[in-house]
Order: structure tokens, then C-alpha cells, then sequence
């Protein structure tokens, strides 16, 4: 179980079925749940190499970064999908297509 | 012993639950399916050391990212319809393309030589990343912060009406 390995298949699961949502799913928040899986899957992967492959604290350091972009990103897209939603009455992706209207 | 079955039912869980992600059909239920995947990653947190960076995540996902999205969720649809569902096109060809990316990249990480080091539990992990930070990773953590500025600037300009 405490192997590299194990840790570095999880995350490449978790990344799989983060890019699944992403290019599946029409609703923009649904997308951005699949974003918000594939940055938890390179997470698990600097953590593990923190333990594993020497990258130690610094490892964690990085990991910290990367939720902080998260959060930013997260902020930010939902502003732009809520005003999507306030012009164009949907969230559907596809649907958003014009530039201006 | 125990410490494998704790760590196998948290692996299934945080895939049966993104899974659940990206597969139900009810946006609500994704949205509290990704809580599960969220706690199951502090946990694997834990499993690999990083106690500080489960604490961050259980704050700034669950308590965050994750109340942010069921708040998006609510304001893009109406509240009264509770069937808030959404569809999700041509799984058939997506599901091929991300099995044989899961392919390739299982076949990457079986056939990488990783460099791997014996590993020593850290004494403290917190104080630690407190001293780097303050040390080492100044600069990226002062534009950390500008950053984390600029986008909250930038989503409360987004967000507001027009008058």
C-alpha cells in the first residue's frame, strides 16, 4: 500500500475522471468541478513525491500554491459563469458562442 | 492491517466519489459527491505525512471552493426547480480518449525509473513550511498574495450588476 506507485495511480485516476468531466459535461460548473479534480490529483502527486522522492517540505510548499491558485480560479470562474448566466440565460457552454450580442 | 483497510476504503471512496463527480446527473448531487472526494483527499494527505496541507485542504475546499460552487449552482439556476440536472454529451468517444490517456500515463508511471529516497518522518511539518515560506519561497508567496487580491478584486467587479 505505502508504495510511490499506488499513490501516483490514484492520482492519475483522479486526473482521468477529472478530464472526463471537463470534456463531458456542458453546464460550467459541472467543468469546473472536473477542474477542481484534476488540481487535488497533481496535489496527491507532489505529495507523494514530497514522501517518496525526496522533495520533502518543499513538496507540501508547492501543494500550498496550488490550493491558493485554486481558490483564485475558482473565484473567478464562478463571477464569469454567473454573468454568463445574467446574459445569456444559460450556462451551457455550448451555447456561448457570440462574442457580443 | 488496519491501517491498509483504512487506507483502501479511503481510496475507493474518494474515486466512488468522483466518479459520482462527474457521472450523476443532478448538479447538486456532484456537488456533494466532490465533498466526499475533498475529505478523502485530506485523508490521503495525512496518509502521505502532509497534516498541515489536510488542514488546508478541509478549509479552503470544503469550507471554500466547495461552498463557492454550491453557491454558482444555486444562482444559475432557478431555486424553485429542484431537478437542477445537466446532461453530459458524447461519453461514449470522451470515455475512449481518457481510458487510453489513463493508458498511456499507467504505462509511464510502471515503466518510469523514479527517484526515490529513503524517507524519514518529518519532526514537524508546520514550522517547517512556516520558516520556507518566510525564507526560501518569499517572492512566490508575496505574489501568492497579490494574486489571491486581484482575483477577489476582479470577481467582486465581475459579479456586480450594472447599473
Amino acid at each position: 500500500m505505502d508504495s510511490l506507485n499506488t499513490y501516483l495511480f490514484v492520482a492519475a485516476i483522479l486526473f482521468s475522471l477529472g478530464l472526463f468531466g471537463v470534456i463531458t459535461r456542458r453546464n460550467g460548473v459541472a467543468v469546473l468541478m472536473g477542474i477542481e479534480l484534476i488540481l487535488n490529483a497533481a496535489n496527491l502527486n507532489f505529495l507523494a513525491f514530497a514522501k517518496f522522492g525526496g522533495m520533502n517540505i518543499s513538496g507540501h510548499i508547492f501543494a500550498l500554491f496550488v490550493i491558493i491558485m485554486a481558490a483564485a480560479e475558482a473565484a473567478v470562474a464562478l463571477a464569469i459563469i454567473i454573468n454568463i448566466y445574467n446574459n445569456y440565460k444559460t450556462i451551457n457552454v455550448d451555447d456561448v458562442q457570440e462574442l457580443r450580442q | 492491517m488496519i491501517v491498509d483497510a483504512a487506507f483502501w476504503f479511503i481510496v475507493v471512496l474518494t474515486l466512488g466519489s468522483a466518479l459520482t463527480v462527474v457521472l450523476n446527473e443532478k448538479l447538486i448531487y456532484s456537488a456533494i459527491a466532490l465533498l466526499f472526494t475533498l475529505f478523502g483527499m485530506a485523508a490521503l494527505y495525512v496518509f502521505l505525512w502532509a497534516d498541515f496541507l489536510a488542514g488546508v485542504q478541509v478549509v479552503i475546499y470544503v469550507g471554500g471552493i466547495l461552498v463557492l460552487i454550491i453557491f454558482g449552482i444555486m444562482l444559475t439556476n432557478r431555486i424553485t426547480s429542484v431537478n437542477i440536472s445537466h446532461t453530459s454529451v458524447q461519453k461514449g468517444i470522451g470515455g475512449m480518449v481518457v481510458l487510453g490517456i489513463l493508458f498511456v500515463l499507467g504505462v509511464m508511471i510502471l515503466n518510469t525509473p523514479w527517484l526515490q529516497t529513503e524517507f524519514v518522518e518529518p519532526v514537524q511539518t508546520t514550522a517547517t513550511i512556516g520558516t520556507l515560506l518566510m525564507m526560501e519561497y518569499l517572492l512566490p508567496f508575496e505574489v501568492a498574495s497579490l494574486l489571491l487580491l486581484a482575483a477577489l478584486m476582479g470577481a467582486a467587479m465581475l459579479s456586480r450588476r450594472d447599473e
